[in-house]
């Protein structure tokens, strides 16, 4: 009975990883970008996966139903996209920018141009 | 199941964009990968989440995706490095560490976990009654945890002028002296001459003869505002809300713009207009909390706003969407423009 | 008397100011704005303080929905606290801020500076005082989206890479912040820190709950750079305007560090969490760790302003060495490091910020000798640097000897060994700055420049005179301290 409900959650859990991985691993910034996007996605299904109620209905009340999803993670992950793609906005256009200054867009052709490694 | 198979869908998609190079193709999958994830939301019950998603996850981020593509004039990353030693390391504690967190877990879709009992069933239960929205959703989000959605609003606008200081002025730079560490002069460049969306994109391609493209586009515009309109105003009884309204409205201009060329939009639109908009809508929202306080309520509570407390909810609801959506909507359509009127041409 | 809606105002009219502040579209005008704002909400913050200690916390239903249906704002004594630090800081840096933004962003810039700033400044003002976990993360994120955009201003290109790493690591930190507090939220059905504080302490043995501690520390963390999370920290201050990196150093990690203290001890409950997941021993060794990487690798910097971001990952260590001593001196040592060490940065960064405007560089064979055409700030360097190493009779002091009697406390020399030897190294870096103001003959490009201008110098001397009085009558702040954290660890029981 336990094991179905957490296999979903597994699988939420290999894509919050693969998108995580995307970010760290990768060295193109445009890829960095979108991995994090990935991310984040996953991290909302997580969110919405435990809202599910078993037979519950879109939490907008009309007579004949009685059994609702859960609306906090909804509401929650609403601010949370919101957040994401201002970000993405953001680190988009640094990312031209960057091209400007530095005539690329991969880390480590960034990092020799800049001279010194942290 | 088909929760489990539109999961494998977005396995397959994220495992996917390890792997590929070009990254027009990384953007699309992200896109796909986004409107996956709305899917399962609609199947999850969660619509108003997946209304947004789709709009902005598949809808605006792949049009920034391409925009930036474009811009920093890329197509390919140079190599990919799919496996990372520590990279995966770190992955794999990481993951393993969630799984063995997963192991308390309530069980999906189990109706007695603590979140389904503690806190939500009072919206469920009283929300109707306390705001006169029917949408659960809405309420909770403009009202309930209305501070919240201020502090989203805010975080849209810091976007919308982040991305004017970032790439407002056109572009700029020729390469900086890094031996300046600070103190102005050296190193920064002139502005280029032709300042905030005097530069354009010298044509928008062949789309220009397309007659056909543009008649449609035409046909289109008029519904998807109305639609916008109707999102915006049906917020309270179903699926959408000020968010979903703004992103929609911003969508008809990109539209536009896309058929007919950014400076076309632009004198529809122009920047100082949207920059006062940009601003106006957060004002609406704070100054509704501020009318709160004034007539003696705690700030952002709407109940005040009327003679009757659920009138004074429903009031105070369409004012704080009004500013949502107007600061969405400016901020989007900032945004698009700031990145559709940079020069490509003007790099090296 | 306070007016009951005190608390959610000072974080909603600097919020307002932003927006109108674009509307303004003159620099001046956003400035005098800007100063207004955070000057008022410094005095605000103030009152509160006072009025928070005499007479208990105060709650503040937004909406007027009861917690935990509704955003509650919370403020009791650390709070206080901590909004009077990012207030005075957030106040003072404007004083300074004019002449330095003129010299370092692009005039027509000039008003989104000011938007920036004021939003950046709710963000972290809004931390401290609210009592929800979402909101915490929703504020988290005005802070930090408008730090990048602040950070890449500087006139560096390197300033755009710093700004795009910074971005990376902190979004990737709160999303490990949000994830964490979706696991909580999983077990216990609620987002209120009062109600989570009642719930949590009695879950520690489920497992999702010990999953959740780990990722809220790893996600702010990164957001305070702690070794070996610490990779954003150097580059984003080194260039960024020197105003912002004034700010942010005093302000931003101080703020994480403050939600840190606030999660794993009231909402978790401090000992009793650490009882079952010995996170506060972790914390003890990467506490140690960046005090030691950071003040080793200050050592070796020739900017100064480089040399400063170092000697921050450094005190950083200081603060989450006292978190995880988990015992009341060495909390109330983490505590009071909090302002001490946003007093201390922040004299010191706005001296480099008066160098720069003057000399044009931060790098010490470029400022050699300032002290002679620029004494005032020298003597400021003089004093921020001997409270950096914990010279008695200074702020640093106070903290360098609550640490050490938690740490003996516990019966753990070594640390105070570490604890001795990094300030021992910091001693090594201090002295580079003094003796490059001090022991070497000016050259004429610095003989030629004149002491910083009047209201950058006003700004500096009162920090300054401000930490020697706070630290000649240490017991003041020290006692609060450890009333504080008698607070913090009563409330885990």
């Amino acid at each position: 009975m336990d094991f179905p409900g957490l296999f979903n959650y597994w699988i939420v859990i290999a894509l919050m990883m693969i998108g995580f991985y995307i970010v760290i691993s990768q060295g193109n910034l445009v890829k960095k970008i979108f991995g994090l996007n990935i991310f984040q996605v996953s991290v909302f299904v997580f969110y919405i996966s435990m809202g599910k109620v078993e037979g519950g209905t879109a939490p907008i009340l009309a007579p004949g139903f009685a059994t609702y999803t859960n609306p906090i993670p909804s509401v929650l992950i609403l601010t949370a996209i919101v957040v994401g793609v201002a970000t993405m906005a953001v680190g988009l256009a640094l990312v031209v920018r960057i091209r400007d200054a530095f005539g690329s867009i991969e880390d480590d052709e960034i990092a020799k141009l800049e001279g010194d490694v942290t | 199941m088909i929760n489990i198979s539109l999961l494998m869908i977005m396995v397959a998609t994220a495992l996917g964009l390890v792997w590929l190079r070009n990254l027009l193709a990384v953007v699309m999958f992200s896109g796909i990968f986004s409107l996956t994830a709305a899917s399962l939301w609609v199947v999850l019950g969660a619509v108003d989440v997946a209304f947004t998603e789709a709009s902005v996850g598949a809808g605006i981020a792949t049009v920034l995706g391409l925009a930036s593509l474009a811009l920093t004039r890329t197509e390919h990353e140079k190599r990919t490095r799919v496996f990372h030693l520590p990279a995966l390391i770190v992955v794999l504690v990481t993951g393993a560490a969630l799984i063995y967190g997963t192991l308390d877990m309530p069980g999906w879709g189990d109706p007695d976990a603590p979140i389904h009992t503690h806190v939500a069933p009072r919206y469920i239960e009283d929300s109707l009654a306390e705001t006169g929205v029917p949408n659960i959703v809405t309420s909770v989000l403009a009202s309930y945890r209305g501070f919240d959605t201020l502090g989203e609003t805010t975080v849209i606008f810091t976007a919308g002028v982040g991305v004017l200081v970032l790439l407002g002025r056109g572009r700029r730079y020729p390469v900086a002296n890094p031996r300046v560490a600070a103190g102005g002069g050296p190193g920064r460049a002139p502005a280029a001459p032709g300042s905030e969306g005097a530069a354009v994109p010298g044509d928008s391609g062949e789309m220009r003869f397309k007659a056909i493209l543009r008649v449609g586009g035409k046909l289109l515009i008029p519904p998807i505002l109305l639609f916008a309109f109707y999102t915006q105003a049906h917020g309270e009884l179903g699926p959408g809300g000020g968010f979903q309204a703004g992103v929609i409205f911003a969508s008809a201009f990109i539209l536009y713009a896309l058929l007919f060329g950014v400076p076309m939009a632009r004198a529809v639109a122009p920047a100082s207009v949207l920059r006062g908009t940009l601003a106006l809508g957060v004002l609406i929202y704070a100054g509704v909390g501020i009318a709160g306080v004034l007539l003696g309520g705690n700030y952002l509570d709407y109940s005040v706003l009327a003679h009757d407390p659920v009138h004074g909810q429903e009031l105070g609801i369409i004012l704080i969407e009004l500013g949502v959506g107007i600061t969405v909507a400016s901020a989007m359509m900032t945004v698009f423009f700031v990145f559709a009127g940079q020069d490509p041409q003007q790099v090296d | 008397m306070i007016s009951v809606h005190q608390p959610i105002l000072q974080i909603v009219l600097p919020l307002m100011a932003a927006p109108i502040c674009v509307i303004l579209r003159n620099a001046f005008a956003g400035w005098l704005l800007a100063l207004l704002v955070t000057g008022g909400a410094f005095v605000a913050s103030l009152i509160l303080l006072v009025h928070v200690v005499n007479e208990g916390p105060v709650s503040y239903a937004i909406g007027g929905w009861p917690p935990p249906w509704g955003i509650e704002y919370r403020v009791d004594g650390l709070s206080a606290f901590v909004l009077v630090t990012v207030a005075a800081i957030g106040f003072l840096s404007m004083i300074f801020a004019r002449r330095s933004v003129e010299a370092e962003v692009a005039a027509d810039r000039g008003y989104l500076f000011y938007t920036m700033y004021l939003l950046c400044f709710t963000g972290l003002m809004g931390i401290p005082v609210t009592g929800d976990a979402f909101n915490l993360f929703v504020f988290l994120e005005i802070s930090s989206l408008s730090s990048y955009v602040l950070i890449s201003l500087g006139t560096d290109r390197r300033a755009l890479t710093a700004a795009f790493r910074y971005l990376i690591m902190g979004t990737l930190g709160a999303t490990f912040y949000v994830l964490g507090i979706g696991l909580l939220y999983m077990v216990t059905g609620t987002l209120n820190i009062a109600d989570l504080a009642a719930r949590v302490p009695e879950m520690t043995h489920i497992r999702t709950v010990q999953m959740a501690l780990a990722f809220l520390t790893v996600g702010l963390g990164l957001k305070l750079a702690l070794f070996p999370l610490h990779l954003w920290l150097p580059n984003a201050y080194a260039f960024a305007p020197t105003v912002v990196t004034v700010f942010l150093a005093a302000t931003a990690t101080k703020v994480a560090v403050y939600a840190l203290i606030r999660i794993a001890y009231t909402m978790f409950g401090g000992p009793t969490m650490f009882a079952v997941m010995p996170i506060d021993e972790v914390l003890v060794g990467f506490g140690l760790l960046s005090m030691i990487v950071g003040a080793l690798a200050a050592v070796w910097q020739t900017n100064v302003k480089r040399l400063l971001a170092f000697s921050s990952i450094s005190q950083i260590g200081y603060m989450v060495l006292g978190l995880g001593l988990a015992d009341v001196t060495g909390l109330a040592g983490a505590v009071v490091h909090i302002f001490n060490h946003a007093m201390i940065k922040a004299i010191l960064f706005m001296a480099v910020g008066c160098i720069i405007f003057r000399i044009g560089s931060a790098d010490l064979r470029d400022i050699r000798g300032f002290a002679k055409p620029m004494p005032i700030t020298a003597a400021c360097v003089v004093v921020g640097g001997l409270s950096l190493v914990g010279a008695p009779l200074t702020l640093g002091f106070i903290t360098k000897w609550l640490l050490l009697q938690g740490a003996l406390d516990r019966n753990w020399w070594w640390v105070a060994v570490v604890i001795v030897a990094a300030s021992l190294l910091a001693l090594v870096y201090v002295w580079r700055l003094i003796a490059a103001a001090y022991l070497h003959p000016p050259s004429e490009r610095v003989a030629a420049v004149r002491e910083a201008p009047a209201p950058m110098l006003l700004a500096l001397v009162a920090l300054t005179v401000a930490t020697v009085v706070i630290a000649i009558d240490g017991s003041l702040i020290g006692d609060f301290a450890v009333v504080t954290a008698k607070q913090l660890l009563g409330s885990g029981e």
